[in-house]
Formats: structure tokens, sequence, C-alpha cells
């Protein structure tokens, strides 16, 4: 059963990656990666990490994809709904994306003892989280918001000066 | 869930003979299938409810003629033509955004059902994370929402759709700032736990609790709920004088009427969520009660009664305009809700 849940959710996040890569609408392309992001939403669930499951779809889903597409249709030409994306180097990107997959594929398979832990079954992972990032990466955690900020302040200031 | 499969399995003792793996993902197909129903006949009675409404508000009597009593067959007179009519794409819109838009639209609003706690039994999936895991799905049905508008190829419908997913993203931070403050007062995000937590009659409900800073959470999630479900006086992306009907300006027939029903099942979403955070769930004005019934009666009567207030909203406010839109989520209720979280959590770090 879990098994079955698991193949679903890894076909849904390889053929939105797929559509995504080899759609020559580019529309298309950008809402595809709903699919991969709710499959891997499904994956992250089946490993018991439910929070980081639907921090995924409210981020990737409900963020960054609703920026890739408003940056989509706001550059088009609005005249047209066709917008294509070609995907011209083929050889050195099969090249280049193919070496990647051996070297992962080397790392992988020349680490002899995985440490395999058994399933925790349902716990809450949210206190751990939470008490984690206060502590132990309560830095990287407030870098990360800072930088944040200023890109938000960024972001303020060029929309007003062109305001004006 | 648990409940329900058991409840299902004593009804169908045959059942035990036939192996887990197909009896337990039907029986949740069943309960999802209940769920649907369940929408839609809330929404033909609602929709009557709001034409009535409507009708007396401005002095009038509204549907009278078909089914006999005050019209009450007027909603399934009309469903049943919105189903047999015929279902109309235009020729240049993109055939197979325009097709699935609606689906997403839905598949996001009918989600968010499988977490909402309907009694201290009847819940779809009692998560840990429940209303965090509303707030993620409910945002994909924006994807959905800017697809049907991408889609329509018509510039109405996607003016439409830009403004509804502006105002959706926009809106969805003072309501996940007034979630916090109950989930800092409870220390939970499961839902039922939060309902827990108000045991003991009308007073120990949320909306009581932290001084004045739980009240006005209430309030800032009542508002933005009314925003994020596209309801006057935030009807902007629909707004007919100025887009004819926004981002489902195409559509027809059956498809129409799918987004239609998304929009009620996301009414009663946000009643629910509503009275389930501040207003004691399925627990009655003296407490919860052991009937079986009681929790799934109190839950619908409060989940009903904001509806209610939603559709007084609309006959009674008029609409903003797009820039005023924004300034009230992001001058007022954003900074509001801020101030209101850090005010909730002095409070309780003080009280406690």
């Amino acid at each position: 059963m879990e098994s079955f849940v698991f193949y679903i959710f890894a076909l849904m996040t390889i053929t939105g990656g797929w559509i995504v890569i080899y759609s020559r609408n580019l529309i298309y392309s950008a809402f595809s990666l709903l699919i991969t992001f709710v499959g891997l939403a499904g994956l992250y669930g089946l490993l018991m990490a439910d929070f980081i499951a639907a921090t995924q779809i409210l981020i990737y889903a409900g963020a960054v994809l609703i920026l890739l597409l408003f940056g989509i249709m706001l550059t088009a030409r609005k005249t047209s709904i066709e917008i294509t994306q070609s995907n011209l180097p083929r050889l050195p990107g099969a090249i280049i994306s193919s070496l990647i997959f051996l070297l992962l594929m080397v790392v992988i398979f020349s680490e002899p003892n995985w440490n395999s832990a058994t399933n925790p079954g349902v716990r809450e992972t949210v206190p751990m989280i939470g008490k984690l990032l206060m502590t132990k990466y309560l830095i990287p955690f407030e870098l990360a918001s800072i930088l944040l900020l200023a890109a938000l302040i960024g972001s303020v200031f060029i929309a007003r000066r062109e305001e004006s | 869930m648990d409940y329900f499969i058991q409840i299902v399995t004593d009804l169908l003792p045959g059942l035990n003979g036939l192996p887990q793996w197909l009896v337990i993902p039907s029986i949740m197909f069943l309960f999802g299938a209940l769920i649907f129903t369940g929408i839609a006949i809330y929404s033909l009675i609602i929709l009557w409810f709001e034409r009535k409404i409507a009708a007396h508000m401005q002095d009038r009597l509204g549907p009278m003629e078909v089914g006999g009593w005050h019209g009450w067959l007027q909603t399934v007179a009309d469903a049943v033509k919105l189903l047999l009519k015929e279902d109309i794409i235009p020729a240049v819109a993109d055939r197979k955004l325009f097709k699935l838009a609606p689906y997403i639209v839905f598949l996001a609003a009918f989600a968010v059902f499988a977490a909402l706690p309907f009694s201290d039994k009847i819940i779809g999936s009692e998560l840990n994370i429940g209303i965090f895991y509303i707030l993620s799905v409910s945002s994909v049905g924006v994807v959905g929402i800017l697809m049907a508008g991408w889609g329509s190829n018509n510039k109405w419908a996607l003016f439409g759709s830009m403004r509804s997913v502006a105002q959706f993203v926009s809106y969805e931070i003072p309501i996940g700032l007034s979630i916090l403050v109950v989930v800092m007062s409870v220390g939970s995000l499961s839902m039922r736990d939060i309902v827990m937590a108000q045991d003991g009659g009308i007073f120990n409900w949320m909306i009581w609790q932290n001084a004045p800073f739980n009240f006005i959470a209430f309030l800032i999630l009542f508002i933005a709920g009314t925003a994020e479900t596209n309801r006057v006086p935030f009807d902007i992306p629909e707004a007919e004088s100025e887009l004819v009907a926004g981002f489902h300006v195409e559509y027809s027939g059956m498809r129409f009427s799918i987004f239609f029903l998304a929009e009620y099942a996301n009414m009663l979403a946000v009643g629910i969520i509503a009275s389930t955070l501040f207003l004691g769930g399925w627990q009655g004005i003296t407490g919860a009660s052991s009937a079986p019934g009681i929790g799934l009666i109190w839950m619908l009567l409060k989940g009903f009664l904001i509806v209610l207030v939603m559709i007084w909203f609309r006959w009674t406010l008029p609409r903003l305009r797009v820039d005023q839109l924004m300034y009230v989520c992001w001058k007022v209720l954003v900074p509001i809700s801020f101030f209101n979280m850090v005010g909730a959590g002095i409070w309780i770090g003080l009280s406690s």
C-alpha cells in the first residue's frame, strides 16, 4: 500500500518535471510545476515529515509558482497565448546532466554503510523543528530573515522609484 | 476517520473478509463522496437563503414560484439548468488549461474539508498540523484561478484572475497571523487540540481569551476570510461593472457551476475554521455533549451563522476599489495583526 502510494507520488514528480522541460509552451511548463510540487509534498508526507510537506505546498505552489506565473504573464505579449520555449543546446545539456547523474551515483554507491532508521511513526514534528530553529540553527534562521527583509525593502524601493 | 471506518464495518460485516488495502481506501472514498454530496446540498440551500435574504433586505420577495412554498425549489431548478446547459469553450481559448482550471479550484476547496472537524469523531484526517495543512492546501486554488484566467484568453478574465490572486496572496498574511494567536494560546496546530482547549461552555471559548487580543484576531480572520472567498465587499475579482464576471467570464454550464460550488464550499470552510478556532468548534454553549449527533449540529450551526453574516455583508456594504482593497490589507490589517500577535505573545508570557 505504502509503496503503491510512493510510486504514484514519484510518478507525479517525474511527469511534472518532464513536462516542465519538454513542453514547447512556457505556460504549460510553469503550470506543470504544480504537479511536481504536490508530488514532492506527498513524498515528504510519506517520510512522516508532515510539516515540511505542508510548507512545500504553501511556499512552492502557493507563492513561488504564483510569482513565476505572474512573471510570465506580465512580460509576455498580451495578444497571444503562445509563448514558446526551446531547448536548443541539447547535446551539451545531455552530457552535463548525465555526468552529474553519474557523479551522484558514484557518491551514493561508494558510501558502504548507510544508516537505515526505523520508521518512527506519526509524531509531532513541529515542536522539534521550532526548538531547533530557536537554539541550534538560530543564526542561519535570523540571517535568512534579514535576507528576506532586505529583498522586501529593495523591491518596495524599486517599485516606488518607477512611480515618480 | 477511524470512527467512520468502524461504523461502516459494523453496518456491513461482510467487509471483514475482504483485504484491508481494498476496504480502507474505499471507505475513505465513501467519506469523501458523503462530504461532496453535503457540499452540493448545502450550496443549494444557502443559495436559496442568499437570494431570499437579499430580496427581503431590498424590500422584494425573491423567488416565489418554483416548488410552491416561497420558491424553495428555485435553486434546484437552476442547478438542473446549469447541468443541462451547453458547455461552451471559446475558439481561441487554451483548451487544456481552460478545461482543467475548475477542477483545480474545486480540488483545493474540497481538500480543505479533509481536516475540518465536524464533531469530535467525524473528521476526515486528524492531522498534527491540521490548521497549517488547511492554510497550505487552500493556497493551491490560486493556481487554478490563474489557469482559468489565462486559459480563457480574454482580457477581463486575465485581469480578474490576477486581481483575485493578488488579493488571495495578500490576505493570506493577516489570516496566518491571526491563526498564530490561537495556536500560541493553545500550543498546538491540531484542530482537535484547539477545540479541546475550549472545553466547558461559552466563556471558555477562544474568542474571549487573552483579553482583547483573541477577539481582534477573530475579527481579522473574519474580514480576511471574507476577502479570500472573493465575497463582497472584497469581490473586486468579479466586479460586474468593470470586469463583466472576472476569471469565470468565459465559463458556462457545468464548469461554471464547479467554480460556483468551490466558492460556496470555501465560504463554509471559512465559517467552520473560524468557529473551530474561536467559537468552540463542536462544543455547545454549555459545553460538549456526549450524544453522537449534537456536535455535528453545533458545528454546522456555527458555520452557517458565519456564512449568513457574510451574506448580510454582501447586501450591506459597497464594493471596495482595487487600491482600497490593497490598502485595507497591507496598511490596516497586516500592521494590526502584527501588533496583535506581539501583544498576545506578551500577554500569554506574562500570565503563564
